[in-house]
């Protein structure tokens, strides 16, 4: 299978303090990692795609683990997601390949984390941008945890590349306050509660 | 501080291959966002003094989130840039007020030197619109490898009556420089210019 040939990462921290309500003591915080890498089945069906998932491991590794170290490690984490934007030379199955390596690089880093991953994907231009979803990551139906992040790069993806995202945050919306699963009060067993 | 700040952002960017060629070390830029309320929103008010107090403080903060987030030293930023943009329910001239008269110096400090101006834009704007932050060399103008900018941009901001400051530091210049001119190990650094 080919090689990850990164052209550009780009890592954000977003710091909350509020939305118009009462400032956070500690702010809440969102981070992202993208990594914008040569899609090695631009302009052409390629049948056989799933040799490029373990290529992909290593490089989903290393963004959990820049993603963890920009939060302040992996007991600060709550919530997570993933996404991929393909450039126009390639399709969204391309996309679809990111779900193992980048989900299974930040539940390899995260102590407990029973709550799939949730994802997007879409095919798009230069400077596109993702909504990544996230959840709570040891039960998804944690209300408090449902945000989402958005991600892009003014330069990426071009046609023949893919951007490959990872978000996390250090807990629930700032003025989280509309019910729901608390959480506190899950069991965290089977990843939804 | 008197900065009511609702959000922080810190973006680093590292290129590490442009058309085909490995740049090694990548290059890289950070550029750092704070979004806060706008004290004077809303009204003509002639004494701008508030606004040049939060520039003071925020080019502190951050210049250093810039230089942290490079995890580097302050003598080794490369270049630097500064821009704010306004929200609707205040003007233009609330970007100067933040960005001209008290920003510079405890920027400066955060690279350490920084004999050049600061390359800087603004604008006003709504929230998910591009911030174009222009980026020049800290201690010589002139370097023309290290004429870059950066984009940066949040969704949620600037509301009304916010205002977006943005500083960007790199620990180099574009990753591929090759239209001549002043070159950096070339500079003098002390006139600011060349």
């Amino acid at each position: 299978m080919p090689d990850v040939i990164l052209r550009k990462t780009v890592s954000v921290v977003e710091e909350i303090y509020h939305e118009g309500g009462p400032v956070a003591k500690i702010p809440h915080r969102r981070g992202s990692v993208l990594a914008i890498i040569r899609n090695p089945f631009a302009h052409r069906y390629e049948p056989d795609i799933q040799g490029f998932i373990d290529d992909l491991r290593p490089l989903g590794l290393q963004m959990a683990q820049k993603l963890v170290d920009m939060l302040g490690g992996p007991d600060k984490i709550e919530g997570y997601g993933k996404g991929a934007l393909i450039g126009e030379g390639g399709e969204l199955e391309h996309g679809a390949l990111w779900h193992a390596p980048g989900g299974y690089a930040m539940r390899e880093l995260l102590p407990v984390c029973n709550a799939i991953v949730p994802s997007t994907k879409k095919v798009g231009g230069v400077g596109a941008r993702l909504d990544v979803p996230i959840t709570h990551i040891n039960a998804a139906y944690v209300r408090s945890h449902f945000d989402s992040m958005e991600v892009g790069c003014n330069d990426a993806p071009r046609a023949d590349e893919m951007t490959l995202a990872l978000v996390m945050t250090t807990g629930p919306r700032i003025h989280s306050r509309s019910g729901g699963l608390e959480a506190a009060d899950i069991i965290g067993k089977d990843g939804l509660r | 501080m008197s900065a009511k700040i609702r959000k922080i952002a810190v973006f680093i960017e590292e290129t590490h291959r442009e058309m085909e060629r490995e740049i090694t070390p990548p290059t890289r830029k950070a550029v750092a966002v704070a979004v806060i309320e706008n004290p004077l929103a809303g009204e003509y008010h002639e004494d701008l003094t508030p606004l040049m107090d939060i520039g003071a403080e925020l080019g502190e903060l951050l210049g250093n989130r810039c230089v942290q987030a490079l995890g580097i030293k302050p003598e080794q930023a490369e270049s630097y840039g500064k821009s704010a943009m306004v929200g609707e329910a205040g003007e233009l001239e609330h970007a100067a007020a933040i960005l001209h008269p008290k920003l510079g110096a405890p920027l400066r400090k955060a690279v350490e030197k920084g004999a050049a101006l600061v390359a800087s834009s603004k604008k006003m704007g709504s929230p998910g619109q591009v911030l174009d932050v222009p980026l020049g060399h800290k201690d010589a103008a002139y370097v023309r490898s290290h004429f870059d900018g950066i984009e940066v941009r949040l969704n949620d901001a600037p509301r009304a009556r916010e205002i977006m400051v943005a500083v960007a530091v790199t620990d180099s210049g574009r990753p591929l420089p090759r239209v001549g001119g002043l070159e950096a190990k070339d500079a003098i650094g002390r006139d600011g210019l060349k």
